[in-house]
């Protein structure tokens, strides 16, 4: 399938995105987030097939302007410690906004511990990263600046300086959060940013088309079985759910599969004593990215609850063709390896989900379901705003 | 709390908080609590893991399924800092009884990393009638002291002599018990000989002391048809009348149950393979569910540890604390609750705060 590099979001849905909210907000203080899962939502209609409403926080309003400021922010490389990483570095545009490595390369050519998840529908989630230790895009992005393995700063206060030196920033702060120069705060650029990646959204794939669309011919008779497994005998649907009305192929959840367990099982015990030494705090993000055996405890590493121990986050489906490879460390390069992983019931080890299970598919049910897989692209994905 | 008294836990804050609680000589505390009689007794923890039903296919192969269930368990209890200071198994290790099964079992517990405490069900004992539990396992009824709490562990599970000769082999007889809704079942019951070692046994311990008693089944009355069920219940509960303060923990039922019969609280477990429904959803017979006890919630098919777990118990202020572990599912606490005389359970309780069932596609 082509994937239209600088295509755009067909302009119906965009005008639904933009169109809908134009808010300026007042103070700064109304702008700060708390971070709390009691952020209020409103939704906007996302126009586009097989996609629910999109959430935005009240507190934090869509605008064509602040869209299009989160997009700056989001490609500038000023923003890390040698000015050669942005967003856009792991989360490529072009690239279904992954960057295709096994685990992400950050400045200096450091390698972090997991695989960049694409920011596609990312903004469907309850929770960002893998182990779902923020829980909105704002909070999200704040993070890698300061991680040592992706942009190095040694303080957001770095970031703001360089901001507020650049007149093109302070101008379009001053006309997006009705702010001066001198209020500019991290918060800020984390709502523009957030903003920007709530209109990275794609649906209208093939499957879309034939489960949403009712159109019988949208997908090939193979894809269509594919389709009978997943909500079968292979047993996706229980996380990667499908909807009635919409799918995004998550159940907000975190599950164990096994995968990358083995490095960490022989430490457990003396991994999970010092845990509760330290009072279970949660484990450091530096810490997850800069050290193997942090980064396998999963979910653990937020909660501090053993039965969440190698769990991570389920991610979504859609446009999974594009974003190889796969699972939390980039283990497996193929889908076909990920569904031969599922087919043998995971990496056994005593956390692992209970959902999982041998599945005894045969060759034609694997390829049936690869199948499938694939008609979960979309024709069209969005791009950068001009 | 009488007047005048310190409870522990005041006197605990008032000597630097309960992190001195490991500090403190507690055997010089003397605990009063609401009036239910004194016992001197040093907060610990122990583990409670029942009912795996570790089941044999053929050579070297075990049902999968339940044996993830137990390891999954023992894994979690050796992970838990500090380390509880001994596990209670609360029987049916094995499905049919069979070597294999309880070697099996034995492997597997062998990994944990505290003592174990073992109580017998009825798939471990119908086979050989105990023999093997008892030269390679444990006793099947005895007592121990920890921490100024006095622990009886019984075997519930006898039945009566005509029903056990009724059967041509001990397969067969196996293979009746373990079914749970047969009509050609037998009543679970103590036995007029342990009551009489239970008597004794308990002749020179203080009203006061902390007691619990470890069984396999519940030793009160619910619904006979599937044996949960102890026809000498009564007897039993006469026994332990004379204490302040008595803890029953029982296995095979495989949920969450709780009740109170005066002096004496009941804490059932889930099971680490499968969980079973609430007798109340089979009307053909009467059945004796305690009112207080707040259902687990419908499991999730999907997951097959859902509905299944183990628990901690926390034994504090002479009083138990049960941690129920729900795997894919809400922890739950319940514990005596001084004012209700009876123990609740601390989130859900109220009818208005249940997890109401899952939604499934």
């Amino acid at each position: 399938m082509k994937v239209s590099t600088f295509s755009r979001i067909d302009s119906k849905s965009l005008g639904y995105i933009f169109l809908i909210f134009v808010f300026y907000c007042i103070g700064c203080d109304s702008q700060k987030k708390k971070g709390t899962d009691l952020t209020e939502l409103t939704y906007i209609p996302s126009g586009i097939l097989g996609l629910p409403d999109i959430p935005v926080p009240k507190n934090n309003p869509q605008s064509n302007d602040k869209v299009s400021l989160g997009a700056k922010l989001y490609s500038d490389k000023r923003f890390s410690s040698d000015g050669t990483v942005s967003c856009a570095t792991c989360h490529k545009p072009e690239q279904a906004f992954v960057d295709k490595l096994k685990v992400s390369k950050g400045i200096k050519n450091l390698t972090g511990t997991r695989n960049a998840p694409t920011v596609l529908n990312a903004v469907y989630y309850k929770s960002q990263f893998w182990d779902g230790r923020r829980n909105d895009l704002e909070g999200q992005s704040k993070d890698p600046l300061l991680n040592p393995v992706e942009h190095g700063l040694s303080s957001h206060d770095d970031l703001i300086k360089v901001v507020k030196s650049d007149p093109e920033y302070t101008s379009r702060f001053k006309s997006v959060f009705g702010i001066d120069s001198d209020s500019i705060q991290i918060d800020h650029v984390a709502m523009a940013i957030a903003s920007f990646e709530r209109t990275i959204v794609s649906g209208n794939s093939p499957f879309d088309r034939y489960r949403f669309g009712k159109d019988e011919k949208a997908l090939s008779e193979s894809a269509i079985r594919g389709l009978n497994l997943y909500m079968g005998k292979a047993r996706c649907q229980d996380c990667h759910t499908i909807g009635e009305t919409y799918a995004i192929f998550i159940d907000d959840k975190f599950h164990n599969l096994g995968v990358g367990f083995k490095r960490i099982q022989p430490k457990l015990e003396e991994i999970l004593q010092k845990k509760a030494e330290s009072k279970n705090s949660p484990t450091s993000d530096e810490e997850i990215l800069t050290n193997l055996e942090s980064s396998e405890l999963g979910r653990f590493a937020v909660t501090g609850v053993s039965e969440d121990l190698g769990a991570f986050k389920t991610p979504t489906l859609r446009n999974i063709a594009l974003t190889s490879p796969y699972m939390h460390d980039g283990s497996l390069t193929t889908l076909e390896k990920v569904i031969d992983l599922y087919d043998r019931g995971g990496e056994t080890n005593p956390f692992l989900s209970s959902g999982i299970r041998p599945l005894g598919l045969s060759g034609q049910e694997k390829a049936d379901l690869l199948s499938f897989l694939k008609s979960l692209t979309s024709p069209v994905l969005p791009s950068m705003p001009k | 709390m009488e007047e005048g008294k310190l409870s522990r836990k005041d006197f605990l804050r008032r000597t630097g908080g309960l992190l001195a609680a490991s500090i403190v000589p507690m055997s010089l505390v003397e605990i009063a609590c609401g009036g239910r009689g004194k016992g001197t007794h040093e907060k610990f923890t122990f583990a409670f893991i029942s009912d795996p039903h570790l089941t044999h296919i053929k050579g070297t192969n075990f049902v999968r399924n339940f044996d993830n269930g137990l390891n999954k368990a023992i894994e979690t209890v050796n992970l838990m800092f500090p380390r509880p200071d001994f596990v209670v198994f609360g029987g049916d290790l094995a499905q049919l009884g069979k070597r294999e099964e309880l070697d099996h079992g034995m492997e597997l517990l062998s990994k944990l990393k505290v003592p174990v405490k073992f109580v017998i069900g009825e798939h471990d004992y119908y086979l050989d009638m105990g023999n093997y539990w008892q030269d390679k396992i444990s006793k099947l009824n005895y007592s121990f002291d920890h921490k100024g709490v006095h622990f009886v562990v019984l075997n519930s599970i006898l039945t009566y002599d005509n029903w056990i000769k009724r059967w041509k082999t001990p397969e067969e007889r196996m293979n009746e018990m373990a079914r749970l809704d047969n009509p050609n079942g037998s009543p679970f019951m103590v036995g007029d000989d342990q009551i009489a070692w239970l008597k004794k046994d308990l002749e020179d311990i203080k009203s006061g002391t902390p007691l619990v008693v470890l069984s396999h089944s519940p030793l009160y009355k619910i619904y006979k048809p599937w044996n949960f069920w102890t026809d000498d219940a009564e007897q039993i509960q006469s026994v332990l009348s004379k204490f302040d303060n008595v803890t029953v923990f029982h296995g095979h039922v495989h949920q969450v149950l709780y009740n109170q019969i005066k002096n004496i609280s009941f804490y059932a477990l889930m099971s680490t393979a499968w969980p079973w429904p609430y007798p109340e959803s089979y009307t053909q017979s009467p059945h004796y569910i305690p009112k207080m006890t707040v259902f687990m919630n419908r499991q999730d098919p999907f997951h097959e540890r859902d509905g299944t777990g183990w628990a901690f118990v926390n034994m504090d202020n002479a009083r138990e604390e049960m941690h129920y572990k729900l795997w894919e599912n809400k922890d739950r606490i319940v514990k005596y609750d001084e004012s209700a005389g009876h123990p609740v359970d601390s989130t859900y309780q109220k009818p208005e705060t249940r997890i109401l069932p899952q939604t499934h596609y």
